[in-house]
């Protein structure tokens, strides 16, 4: 970088470094693009999030899949709106449940009811499956992020697959996916994934009543750290009923079971 | 077929309420060689008679991979087969790409009508002159589809085309009620045994094995069963237990209902006009 003791440019025929972004604190922000014509404004885009939904885990069990959720959208550190449903029932084998920026959770939805309703035009009898809804959503994001413009969502889809296997998968903002017998999002990552992994069997899946349990567990622990997570959650169900249709649901609001009682031994009560 | 004052155009109308011209590309089809195509319950196949030009060039590429689970035979216009069978893989990868499956069978195909309607509706297009039997195997099973030059589609049990398919169409009609239940080598042997009266009348009465083996193509899809095409000695293999199978029968000659000659039904052929240029198979 360093040449003779004069700074050498990083790169020619190029924007010049930081040109896009709008450093706090500096008066004069000198190259910065002001387009105003263009609908990608680089320099004003903002990938901060506004309404917020916080955590969302999800339970492979041998039946199929539950994907829970508190019904708290936040707007910062003000808990906004406290009864909204953040897990969806797609079709009649996929779940999902929304974490992040709301808006975005919305406007996916809305892409994703699209895609229902075309299925539903063709009339075969052909309903899309989980892992095919979870590799398109990764395309999406992985595109949007790819433009610099993400949708600030993390996802977990789940529900049932072809020949009656269960499907759980995480998708990211980033495009990023994973698939396993336990995904979370936002916090439940720190403190529910360990929580949930420790009581896995090592030689066969979860039961539906163990994976009820878990759900239940965590959800109380979510609601006593996580300060933006409310006591009150909703449960999606997706498991195999006979061998040519599922129970796909989602079931709630349940209400964590709150123990304040010990509140008394803490001094200055 | 005659020449009338409204078949210049693919837009214009007869006063019967026709399209000549997608008519006459329907003729397309019925000038390139046969191939069958049929499925039992778990797998699809197709048979193909590709006899060169002459001795001196190669057999004709009639059937096209296009995906693990799906392939197309062509009958007709091959440059036109081949357009249709590269939108067709693009396609199928494109959907593989965003969903990670399989595109449902069904859907692909009501794709491809979608796409060849607009050329029996634009002055500035013609229709493909091309037929298709596609052979496919997704969630929903086995499939057999003829795709023709009007653009329409149709779900089989079991079909032929290209030239002097007739007398395929009805043995596979004679014998459709057996496919459903057949083992993996029953079908392709049916297939075979359906094409094989589809062979130009000089090839037939000289029962050259040989000079067959060579004209013909199988292919098959299904479950546990990416689309192969078979090679040579595999049709071998088949041609062989035609061979068996027919020597333990007893008497080839009584109509026995099981169609060993199929050429009697080579009769109503005749009645199709004779089209009046040179082709592949009649120069």
């Amino acid at each position: 970088m360093f040449n003779n003791g004069i700074v050498q440019p990083l790169w020619y025929n190029g924007p010049s470094p930081g040109q896009f972004y709008n450093f706090p604190g500096y008066a004069n922000n000198g190259n910065m693009k002001q387009c105003h014509e263009t609908n990608n404004s680089d320099s004003t885009r903002s990938t901060a999030m506004i309404t917020t939904g916080s955590s969302v885990l999800g339970i492979k069990f041998d039946q199929g899949v539950l994907i829970a959720a508190d019904t708290l959208v936040s707007y910062g550190s003000l808990s906004r709106f406290q009864n909204i449903d953040r897990i969806f029932k797609i079709n009649d084998n996929i779940i999902m449940g929304g974490g992040g920026d709301f808006a975005d959770i919305q406007s996916i939805m809305r892409s994703i009811d699209q895609k229902m309703i075309e299925d539903q035009c063709y009339a075969d009898n052909i309903a899309m499956r989980p892992k095919a809804l979870a590799t398109w959503m990764t395309r999406v994001l992985y595109n949007r992020r790819s433009r610099m413009n993400p949708l600030f969502i993390d996802v977990v889809i789940g529900g049932i697959d072809e020949n009656n296997e269960p499907y759980l998968a995480n998708v990211d903002l980033r495009g990023r996916a994973f698939s396993d017998y336990v995904v979370s999002t936002g916090f439940a990552r720190h403190l529910a994934l360990p929580l949930v992994r420790e009581k896995k069997p090592a030689d066969r899946d979860f039961t539906l009543e163990e994976a009820s349990e878990l759900i239940r567990q965590c959800m109380e622990v979510l609601y006593y750290r996580d300060t933006k997570n409310s006591s009150q959650y909703t449960v999606g169900v997706c498991k195999v009923k006979d061998s040519t249709s599922n129970q796909c649901d989602v079931e709630g609001p349940f209400q964590v079971d709150e123990k304040w009682s010990f509140a008394k031994m803490v001094k200055g009560y | 077929m005659f020449r009338n004052q409204y078949d210049s155009d693919v837009t214009v109308w007869s006063p019967q309420g026709r399209l000549h011209q997608v008519e006459y590309a329907m003729e397309a089809v019925k000038l390139g060689t046969a191939t069958v195509g049929l499925k039992n319950s778990d797998f699809a196949v197709l048979v193909a008679l590709c006899k060169p030009p002459s001795e001196l060039s190669a057999s004709q590429r009639k059937i096209i991979p296009i995906d693990d689970h799906l392939g197309i035979s062509i009958a007709g216009i091959t440059a036109d087969a081949r357009v249709l069978s590269k939108y067709l893989r693009s396609e199928c990868l494109s959907y593989k790409h965003s969903y990670d499956a399989n595109y449902p069978v069904s859907r692909l195909i009501t794709n491809l009508g979608n796409k060849m309607q607009s050329t029996t509706q634009r002055y500035d297009r013609r229709p493909y002159g091309v037929g298709l039997l596609v052979a496919g195997y997704d969630e929903k099973g086995p499939h057999i589809y003829q795709v023709v030059p009007s653009a329409n589609y149709y779900n089989c049990k079991a079909m032929s085309i290209g030239s002097r398919s007739q007398s395929a169409r009805t043995y596979l009609e004679r014998n459709l009620l057996k496919f459903n239940n057949c083992t993996k080598d029953e079908i392709i042997c049916h297939g075979i045994k359906a094409i094989r009266g589809s062979l130009p009348n000089d090839e037939h009465t000289t029962k050259e094995e040989s000079s067959f083996q060579m004209n013909i193509a199988v292919a098959i899809v299904g479950r546990n069963q990416p689309f192969k095409i078979l090679s040579g000695e595999e049709n071998s293999k088949y041609l062989e237990m035609i061979k068996d199978f027919e020597t333990s029968e007893e008497s080839p000659t009584a109509d026995d209902g099981d169609d060993n000659r199929p050429r009697r039904d080579d009769l109503p052929d005749s009645s199709d006009p004779n089209v009046l240029v040179a082709t592949m198979d009649r120069p």
